[in-house]
């Protein structure tokens, strides 16, 4: 089952062409991992796919639902918005700046968007919001505010936030960049953690032998198009295209 | 004058109090939420002949493109706020409160009873506070990051949830300082009914020395009002400590 699928998407921010005839889907269970330079469209891609964004072309799909639908021209049209809100459900985001909500504490982040959007019942969402954050390794702070909290334990929290909706797949934003060299580990190792237990995830990042190690499929992106493509050996270890081992090259050191 | 003389001249500024205070009262009641309303209006993007652009924006160019162009971008709703705030921020007050006190008779020929006097007074002062009040809230609205309403938007808020629930509360700590401000000035400017005669409190120390030629009233009125912004300010200060428990 394909939980996502991506077809000939064309993104323009005015005459910029950002993303370029990008196709790609995730199975259920599989790790994906963006990888490429900065203006390489990654990060637009990720929010195509997560609607923050539209596309200007291509199919956006989400267990075999359209949330954008190419027409003839191959111009997406999307969904309207009760059928859009219905597609979030299927998936969550983790964003770099985290974006935790300020004015609420740890449990209530996590707790609002199930009992608020997903319509869940309280007791049922406060009790898994605490096996969440046990798993977190943040038990004792779900009575703090996110600027009580490090770095890596807002990232975290959001984590939790974005788990707590129960969502089909989940997306990362470069996880780890606005964090200190020495708070990464802790978000890998979560991250790690949720592949073992096969969650379906799509990873953009820059921290290369953690792709190498977490990831089933690794894409090199680069000027918008997808350069290179594979398992995580052939793309880290053995890249074919000469974009792929110039950017590598400066990673290794 | 002794204590009593104070006393004396404190009691009859009494009933002006009151009057003073349901002025103030009143006028926040109305200009709060209206402020709101004027600053949703303000940051409309609502753009009625924006079909123009969408479909042939190549074939937007020679004659009559310009044209066509500057009428796909006009914001109807957005540029009639900003007419009614450089209106009512660009004109004295005191000038505002004569116009929505005479226009009805001048204009419209409707004579009001003379129970019209208050409710000029409140009209005048709320639409006046609302233009500050409206720009005020967007200054707040537009400082909380973007990234809120882009986590709200994934998690599957809609327009009015990501509002009321993550944007409205962020946005009234941070326009806290302000609208102390905004509230201080309301609290002096209410002394400006007197234009239409409306006795309030100044109106009334005004009348008592000019009768007993004394400036003692003035003092005890200048008392009033300082009195008044000290026990707004003080309570402003608790509004922000209440609401400091984040960042």
């Amino acid at each position: 089952m394909k939980v996502l699928e991506i077809n000939h998407c064309n993104k323009k921010f005015g005459e910029n062409e950002v993303l370029k005839d990008i196709s790609l889907s995730v199975s259920e269970g599989q790790v994906v991992s963006i990888i490429g330079p900065s203006g390489s469209g990654k990060s637009t891609l990720l929010r195509c796919a997560t609607l923050l964004e539209t596309m200007d072309k291509g199919d956006l799909i989400y267990l075999g639902d359209y949330a954008a639908k190419a027409n003839e021209e191959g111009a997406s049209v999307y969904g309207d918005e009760n059928q859009l809100r219905a597609l979030k459900k299927h998936f969550g985001l983790v964003f770099q700046n985290f974006n935790l909500f300020p004015h609420y504490s740890v449990m209530r982040n996590i707790t609002e968007p199930p009992i608020l959007i997903g319509k869940r019942p309280k007791e049922e969402v406060f009790a898994e919001a605490r096996v969440l954050l046990a798993k977190m390794g943040l038990s004792e702070k779900e009575k703090a505010y996110p600027h009580q909290l490090s770095g890596g334990q807002q990232q975290r929290v959001s984590i939790a936030r974005a788990l707590a909706m129960k969502p089909k797949i989940l997306f990362f934003d470069e996880p780890t960049s606005a964090l200190d060299p020495e708070l990464t580990g802790e978000i890998l190792k979560v991250i790690q953690d949720l592949a073992a237990e096969h969650m379906t995830m799509v990873i953009v990042t820059h921290e290369m032998s953690f792709a190498r190690d977490v990831s089933d499929h690794i894409i090199f992106m680069d000027g918008g198009v997808i350069v290179e493509e594979g398992a995580p050996e052939e793309v880290i270890e053995h890249p074919k295209q000469e974009r792929t081992k110039a950017f590598l090259c400066r990673f290794q050191s | 004058m002794g204590v009593a003389g104070y006393l004396n001249i404190a009691q009859q500024l009494g009933e002006g109090m009151l009057a003073t205070l349901l002025i103030f009262v009143l006028t926040l009641v109305f200009s709060m939420p209206l402020g709101l309303l004027v600053a949703f209006a303000r940051m409309s993007k609502w753009a009625p002949f924006g079909f123009l652009l969408h479909k042939d924006a190549g074939a937007v160019k020679g004659h009559g493109g310009h044209l066509r162009g500057g009428l796909a971008a006009f914001q109807p709703i957005q540029f009639l706020a900003k007419v009614f705030i450089s209106i009512l921020r660009g004109t004295p007050l005191m000038l505002q409160l004569l116009v929505v006190y005479f226009a009805p008779f001048y204009i419209f020929g409707i004579s009001l009873s003379k129970g019209y006097r208050l409710i000029a007074v409140i009209l005048g002062f709320s639409i006046n506070y609302a233009a500050y009040f409206a720009e005020i809230y967007r200054s707040g609205i537009q400082s909380v990051p973007v990234g809120q309403y882009e986590a709200a938007a994934v998690l599957g808020y809609n327009k009015y949830q990501t509002f009321f629930k993550i944007v409205f509360p962020q946005m009234v700590k941070r326009i806290l300082p302000p609208v102390t401000n905004e509230i201080i000035t309301l609290v002096k400017d209410t002394a400006m009914a007197f234009v239409l005669n409306y006795t309030e409190m100044f109106t009334l120390a005004k009348q008592i020395a000019a009768a007993k030629t004394t400036i003692i009233p003035l003092f005890v009125a200048g008392a009033f009002y300082f009195v008044f912004n000290a026990v707004v300010a003080h309570v402003m200060e608790r509004v922000e400590k209440a609401l400091s428990y984040y960042r």
